[in-house]
């Protein structure tokens, strides 16, 4: 009981995480259609920078996770600018190789610009653990700020979307992007906006990776990215409490398989998750069939 | 018919003359072991790219599994020489063969899928493949075979990447291929036309991933060891690349692309992430500029060198 209370709470904090990475994915392909592989990438650099803010600038947590988010929304906004705008009416495989090749630059030069070593995060906060019920659940602190700081950013997400202009011009484009054009959106400014939204996501999602794990490195965004990709596909790609409840289904189902089996099945698993969800139901958790048009 | 004839003769002239040149250059070791090593690769890739370019760009199934089925052509093949001792040609028929079975049992459910949904679940196929093996202590876990024999040389490459080319280019030529191209152009008209999709999808993903797996049993039997590492989706990103810059549909294509990259690879050996950045660079300019890929469906033939201003098929290679 202990262990299983233990490995639920592991696996609410990574998949927080994987939550915080999949709903850019969700909102980018709810707009436009294509998996961005190099979202996964945004949010090493958005450890990276992270990283450097504390260690270097010896900026605290908070000015050190705006300024990554700042960086990765600028990076996104520049992927989609330079990379995936000029493709946006041509074949769909060629604007998703182009996001191959995007993602692969970017850990390419990663290693070439940062050394391919792992770096230990600075301890920002140092760790300390809390006990409720007899210790049957532990939790430390910094499970307790992924859990604050991820609430903090979906309620957040879910203002913008639901609140705001923008947000009603990202609904409307990722509904009907020909008739959201006709009645007056700017569906380039929308998709930048998407972008820039996902993009500072992910960042968070670096930081608080870096912060959890303590070491990151230029490939580590491969599997998050992989995985936060099934846990949008899990809750119903485009739909975007479905990329929180994936994700943190996700990073639950994970931890259970690494504590009660092996760790080294664990990347095995989330495939087959994939693979199966996409059998049995392709439109997700969430999603609503939708008959296809000729 | 006698035109025909004739240039089928100079072709297979000029594929004696260039297996020839190059044995006598490796036999007399102009060509060090080296550049072996990497003209064997070469034919490798080229089995690769064009088995990958017949499920990607002739029928338009985005697969990013094919270091998977490489894998099992690799694994199987060196169980068969190196585990029960039994002939090379028989661990590359095998090799094929259990690629090709898995390609039928992973295409059927998965090609139902479309576009980046394939893409996505193929590539999950190939991790899992991968995972596999690196759990079955068997194969030796994570640290891989080692000790595999070699038995592969420029006579094997060079004939099988010959063999692996006409089969591919006369199946296309075929009625079988003219269905998968109609998928590719548009699926829902070709169903309506009454082919059945499923059927030739399957057939293309099983084909390709036959000759992906005797290119990863003629791997093994090059490098002396596998990891299962090796064949992660990295790898099938870099098959991937072939096909795209040759360009997606274009036989010829695939070829110079395979050789052209291998020769880059062989130059940057020592710089593997210049290496992808340049891989990667490559393939956002191209996609950018060419979103066809360098050839796109054409293919290079001589015939057009030779004969200008007459308009041929694209289809045919010679």
């Amino acid at each position: 009981m202990k262990t299983f209370i233990e490995q639920l709470i592991n696996g609410l904090s990574l998949g927080s995480i994987y939550a915080l990475i999949a709903l850019g994915y969700t909102m980018v392909y709810g707009i436009m259609k294509l998996i961005n592989f190099a979202h996964g990438d945004i949010y090493m650099v958005g450890a990276f920078t992270g990283f450097f803010a504390s260690t270097y600038l010896h900026l605290g947590f908070v000015p050190s996770l705006l300024l990554a988010m700042l960086v990765s929304l600028i990076l996104g906004v520049t992927i989609e600018r330079v990379a995936y705008r000029p493709l946006r009416d041509k074949s769909k495989i060629s604007i998703l190789i182009t996001a191959i090749g995007v993602s692969l630059l970017l850990e390419n030069g990663g290693i070439i610009l940062l050394s391919p070593q792992v770096r230990t995060y600075p301890q920002i906060f140092k760790q300390h653990m809390y006990s409720f019920f007899n210790g049957i659940i532990t939790i430390s602190n910094q499970q307790i700020v992924i859990f604050v700081v991820s609430i903090i950013m979906m309620v957040g997400l879910q203002l913008i979307i639901y609140k705001t202009k923008m947000g009603k011009a990202m609904r409307a484009v990722s509904t009907d992007p020909d008739a959201a054009k006709l009645m007056g959106v700017n569906v380039d400014r929308t998709v930048s906006f998407t972008f820039a939204i996902g993009s500072a996501l992910a960042a968070v999602a670096g930081v608080l990776v870096g912060i959890y794990y303590n070491s990151i490195d230029p490939l580590m965004g491969i599997m998050p990215g992989l995985k936060a990709f099934i846990a949008a596909v899990l809750g119903g790609i485009g739909i975007i409490p479905g990329a929180m409840v994936g994700g943190l289904l996700m990073g639950v189902i994970e931890a259970l398989v690494s504590g009660y089996g092996s760790s080294l099945y664990r990347d095995g698993v989330s495939f087959a998750i994939l693979i199966i969800i996409l059998l049995i139901k392709p439109t997700g958790l969430f999603g609503k069939n939708v008959r296809e048009k000729v | 018919m006698k035109q025909i004839l004739k240039n089928r003769l100079l072709i297979f002239i000029g594929l004696f003359a260039i297996y020839g040149i190059i044995q006598i250059l490796l036999s007399t070791s102009i060509l060090n072991d080296y550049y072996e090593i990497n003209i064997v690769l070469m034919g490798i890739n080229i089995i690769l790219a064009v088995s990958l370019n017949l499920i990607n760009g002739f029928t338009g199934q985005f697969s990013l599994g094919h270091a998977g089925f490489m894998s099992i052509g690799a694994y199987t093949s060196a169980i068969i020489t190196y585990k029960l001792g039994l002939p090379f040609p028989l661990a590359l028929l095998v090799g094929g063969i259990s690629a090709g079975i898995t390609g039928i049992l992973i295409g059927i459910p998965s090609l139902r899928l479309k576009g980046d949904y394939l893409a996505i679940t193929t590539l999950g196929f190939g991790e899992i493949i991968r995972v596999i093996f690196l759990n079955t202590e068997y194969v030796g876990g994570a640290s891989g075979l080692s000790g595999i024999p070699k038995y592969t040389n420029w006579t094997w490459v060079f004939w099988i990447s010959v063999i692996t080319v006409v089969l591919i280019r006369n199946f296309i030529n075929s009625s079988y291929g003219r269905c998968c191209v109609a998928i590719r152009e548009d699926e829902t008209a070709a169903e309506s036309m009454g082919i059945n999709t499923t059927f030739y999808k399957t057939l293309a993903f099983t084909i390709g991933a036959f000759f992906a797996g005797i290119g990863g049993a003629l791997y093994a039997h090059n490098f002396y060891i596998i990891q299962p590492e090796t064949f992660n989706f990295m790898k099938s990103f870099d098959i991937l690349t072939m096909v795209v810059l040759g360009g997606l549909g274009s036989i010829t294509g695939s070829i110079l692309s395979a050789i052209f990259l291998t020769f880059v690879y062989a130059v940057l050996q020592d710089y593997a992430a210049l290496r992808m950045v340049i891989y990667s660079l490559l393939l956002i300019i191209v996609m950018l500029f060419r979103p066809e890929g360098l050839m796109g469906t054409r293919e290079f033939s001589l015939k057009k060198l030779f004969k200008k201003g007459e308009k041929s098929n694209e289809f045919t290679l010679n």
